[in-house]
């Protein structure tokens, strides 16, 4: 593809401007991280006052129990929320993008609402539901189906599945399908044709809307509060109920954890392509 | 990338007739498109569709005394009172703070991501990658941060009373309100512009540069066109939640003013009012949908 | 497509449940079927107005199971937890709540699986309108002796059949004593008054709660706190309305942290708060707190166990744990709250007794009033606060 040298990248006085407004954009997202960070090694208990450095947070969060389980749990419905949601949006884009069928309409309709809809409405409607659902089951088979884990995975991939979808529609529309068409003319599995073709051609996208479902996983507090059950309680919901017992470094701690672990998840996947291309 | 994948037809390749080929093909391409969309809209009518049912079924209902919801009495009360004044001033405020976010957003996002876009692939991924880190810390950590930030005597604060403007407190203000929605908004910009962006065929831009003599024209000519399902992707997915927003201005705006999301929140929680609160976001929903498929279906001409 | 025929068969599961319409549903709304179909009970306050209430009996000291507490962040000593643990020989699983209202909306739809719950005094008495509290069997809460006379009968639950009291505190004003006066007076002018809050502006903080916020009004016009008359609601709410421009912000959460960092110098809010707070400033010497003279907000958060509690002896049992008077103090020493344990007192340190702050003198105790559950009243409330607010 094109390098920095190409001609279709501006020139002069444009392409100067391009790069500093990306790096102020940069800065503007990372500015509150800043903060953020060397506030969770304020001695102070109060955050917006500073004191003196410590670790010391750092320390009570490894021996608070409530908080490892909350993250645990977080990054358990994070991972499994972000590859249900990742593979069900993309199979929403692929049906809406490139096929014509009957329901088309309706089911592109369908797909906005979970954007649309406020998040404690959301909320409600799930916790009313589950506890419905589980109802129900308890009649038929006999079984106690509790909130918890799993009810806040199902309800993530619901809202996710939209995010996931719009995205990689935004990449799949205007695409040209005339490639996969002649591929799929060719070869003789379908199969074959998507993955070799229309995956690779889409991937950006796909990788777009995973990234905008785990962000969107480990941030939400509302519907995770609702539909919740016992031991099942995720770190935002934990912070969110610390936050209105007032703010301590604790939770800065917890965070700078969270951004550091992510980090090194992504520096790792990083080094892991590079070794796979040079070999 | 893909250009390398395209085969090449092979020789003696059997040949059918045309017409009939097609028609069966089309048939075909409607059932296998039927059955992709299978799984993702049997999930979405069970797990949102029906329970979205149960939220219309309590926008009829009553709100009973100590706030439970009475589910026998049904009546429009809770429409009637969405034409009330204080709703209607609070969801044009609303609608005025998402455009606003929305066009900030834009204006900061389209040449950022058109920046990374242009960039060799596997720098592409990491400065992407890289936009999205500082959101994995927590929300309200980074919400209450900003606070910090722009407190009287937080660093904008002292770099403005360097520049001998004086202290300034943007904390509490409308400007911090926004500031707070687009700094919480904006990947949700970046991610459907980029998406679209980096799949335009740089070769045409490429040939519109060699014919028109301006960057200017080539980019409004070609890019720009090229990019605009990202646009409005991106353009829906940062206004709808700003006008759902409720943390934000809560928390940055000292909750001087109250949008359409913290009013929806209050109906739920505060006031017990699920009746009320369910026909409120049901009406939200409605037109933003219709707005939402209008936008989607003539954006392409009239953006 | 194991997966398929697994939807498919929840979805014929869902419509069966659905098919029975409008009863089926009706059975189980907002929590209490009962308070659905019959209305008119949830007039009836107090503790007869659930007829058919849930009941077990338990000996004292019995155990059912794990104990699944459904509580405020930060609201227990962690070594509490520990010691009715090893005591007992029952896990104790947490979970935790910001508000009220969030915690009454999660539980309102049964089956939420938790056992022990920590409502305010306003939402005791609406969770038990709404059938959502056990009755207590007493016999298996020795303790409930300790509890101190005044609270052996609030209003919200005459007579402790539902709620035991957990702690308790007031609602008033942390001040900036450099920034105001010296030595402040006790009165809610300092945010109302324009006289008093000159040169204040933009250095006040209100919480932002319809209930606090339109009681703190009220108590400055000289109105009862849990009025239900629409002029005097509307006279707050324009007090308020008249205010807001003077204020910093509306906020619930951190407004001790604006007072401590100097953004105000007037914050309303909850008193355990401040105290933790001051305790933790530079210059806390330069704060105070007051427990303004018309009138203010009391509240006082209860142990309840819920009507569909999984485990209810082990429920009970935790409630008498914590009404030993050396758990009760050992609480109250860990986060500054009052506690209405009168047998803790002799456990409980002293410079937290002494301090009127925390518990006041029986001449401000006398001016002290709970929120209660206004019934129809709640959502004018909520929307003329609202309406004040911008």
């Amino acid at each position: 593809m094109t390098g920095p040298g190409s001609t279709v990248e501006p020139r002069g006085a444009a392409r100067r401007l391009l790069a500093a407004n990306a790096w102020l954009v940069y800065a503007f997202f990372y500015a509150p991280i800043l903060v953020l960070i060397a506030l969770s090694f304020n001695e102070n208990r109060l955050v917006g006052v500073w004191r003196g450095f410590t670790f010391d947070w750092y320390g009570q969060m490894l021996s608070n129990g409530a908080v490892l389980r909350a993250i645990r749990n977080s990054l358990i419905v994070a991972a499994m929320s972000t590859v249900l949601a990742t593979v069900l949006g993309t199979a929403a884009a692929l049906s809406l993008e490139r096929f014509r069928f009957r329901g088309r309409q309706a089911f592109d309709a369908l797909l906005y609402l979970p954007v649309i809809v406020p998040d404690v409405t959301m909320a409600v409607m799930l916790l009313l539901f589950f506890v419905r659902a589980a109802d129900a089951m308890f009649v038929v088979s006999g079984a106690q189906v509790r909130l918890g884990l799993t009810t806040i995975t199902l309800s993530h991939v619901a809202f996710n599945i939209s995010f996931v979808a719009i995205v990689v529609r935004a990449r799949l529309a205007g695409m040209d399908p005339t490639l996969e068409e002649a591929a799929a003319d060719l070869y003789a599995s379908r199969w074959q044709a998507f993955r070799r073709v229309t995956l690779p051609q889409m991937a950006p996208g796909v990788l777009g809307g995973a990234l905008l479902a785990l962000t969107l996983s480990l941030d939400d507090v509302v519907i995770t509060s609702f539909v919740s059950g016992p031991g099942s309680t995720t770190l935002p919901v934990y912070v969110f109920g610390l936050v209105r017992r007032g703010v301590t470094p604790l939770i800065n701690a917890v965070s700078t954890a969270m951004l550091v672990a992510s980090m090194v998840l992504v520096l790792a996947s990083v080094l892991l392509q590079r070794r796979r291309e040079l070999s | 990338m893909s250009q390398t994948l395209a085969p090449t037809p092979e020789p003696g390749a059997p040949q059918h007739d045309p017409d009939e080929l097609e028609g069966r093909a089309a048939d075909a391409r409607s059932r296998r498109g039927a059955w992709i969309a299978l799984p993702p809209a049997a999930y979405l009518v069970l797990l949102f569709a029906l329970p979205l049912v149960i939220v219309l079924v309590y926008s009829f209902a009553t709100r009973g005394t100590t706030g439970q919801t009475i589910l026998s009495d049904w009546n429009l009360l809770s429409y009637r009172r969405l034409f009330d004044p204080l709703v209607r001033e609070i969801a044009l405020r609303s609608v005025g703070y998402a455009l606003v976010t929305t066009g900030i957003s834009l204006v900061l996002s389209y040449p950022f991501a058109y920046y990374i876009a242009t960039r060799s692939p596997r720098v592409r991924n990491v400065l992407l990658v890289l936009v999205m880190v500082p959101f994995w810390s927590n929300f309200l950590v980074r919400t209450y941060a900003w606070r910090v930030l722009l407190s009287s005597s937080g660093p904008v604060s002292q770099l403005t009373e360097l520049l001998g403007m004086g202290q300034t407190r943007l904390l509490f203000t409308t400007t911090a309100v926004v500031l707070g929605l687009v700094y919480g908004y904006m990947p949700f910009m970046i991610l459907p512009l980029y998406a679209a962006i980096e799949r335009i065929d740089l070769g045409l831009v490429e040939a519109a540069r060699d014919l028109y003599a301006s960057g200017t024209r080539a980019f409004w000519r070609v890019t720009w066109p090229l990019s605009r399902p990202g646009v409005i992707a991106g353009s829906i997915l940062v206004f709808i939640p700003s006008l759902g927003a409720y943390v934000t201005p809560e928390i940055l705006g000292g909750s001087k003013t109250t949008m359409l999301g913290s009013y929806i929140v209050r109906q739920f929680l505060s006031a017990r009012d699920w009746p009320f609160g369910s026909a409120l976001s049901f009406v939200v929903m409605a037109l933003m949908l219709a707005a939402t498929l209008i936008y989607f279906r003539t954006g392409g001409r009239t953006l | 497509m194991r997966k398929l025929i697994a939807l498919g068969a929840l979805l014929a599961l869902l419509l069966a449940a659905c098919s029975g319409g409008a009863t089926s549903v009706e059975e189980q709304a907002g929590g209490g079927g009962d308070a659905a179909a019959q209305p008119s009970a949830s007039e009836a306050a107090g503790s007869e107005a659930a007829p058919d209430s849930e009941t077990v009996s338990c000996e004292p000291g019995e155990t059912d199971g794990e104990l699944v507490l459904y509580n405020w962040t930060e609201y227990i000593d962690p070594e509490l937890v520990t010691k009715f643990t090893e005591e007992f020989g029952v896990d104790v699983i947490e979970d935790f709540y910001p508000s009220n209202e969030e915690m009454l909306a999660r539980v309102q739809g049964g089956g939420s699986g938790f056992d022990v719950v920590v409502p305010s005094d306003y939402m005791v008495g609406i969770m038990i309108d709404q059938g959502l509290l056990m009755q207590l069997d007493k016999s298996a809460i020795p303790n409930a002796d300790n509890v101190a006379e005044d609270f052996t009968s609030p209003p919200f639950d005459p007579e402790l059949a539902f709620s035991m009291p957990y702690q308790w505190g007031t609602t008033g004003i942390g001040l900036n004593t450099t920034e105001t006066a010296e030595d402040p007076e006790a009165t809610w002018g300092w945010i109302f008054d324009p006289e008093k809050a000159d040169g204040l502006d933009g250095q006040i903080s209100m919480l932002d709660d319809p209930r606090e916020a339109m009681a703190a009004a009220l108590s400055y016009l000289g109105h009862p706190i849990n009025s239900t008359d629409e002029a005097q609601l509307q006279e707050a709410a324009d007090l308020i309305a008249e205010t807001t421009d003077r204020l910093a912000a509306f906020d619930s959460d951190q407004y001790e942290d604006l007072l401590i960092s100097g953004e105000t110098a007037v914050a309303h809010g909850y008193s355990g708060d401040f105290f933790a707070a001051f305790d933790e400033a530079e210059d806390g010497d330069n704060f105070t707190y007051v427990i303004p003279e018309e009138g203010a907000v009391r509240w006082v958060d209860n142990m309840a166990i819920l009507a569909d509690a999984p485990h209810p002896c082990t429920a009970h049992t935790f409630l008498n744990f914590m009404l030993d008077a050396r758990n009760g103090a050992q609480l109250t020493n860990w986060n500054y709250y009052g506690s209405p344990n009168s047998a803790a007192e002799e456990f409980i340190d002293a410079e937290v007794l002494e301090d009127p702050a925390i518990y006041p003198p029986e001449d401000v105790l006398e001016n002290l009033q709970f929120i209660e559950d206004t019934g129809d009243a709640e959502t004018l409330y909520t929307d003329l606060f609202t309406q004040a607010k911008s």
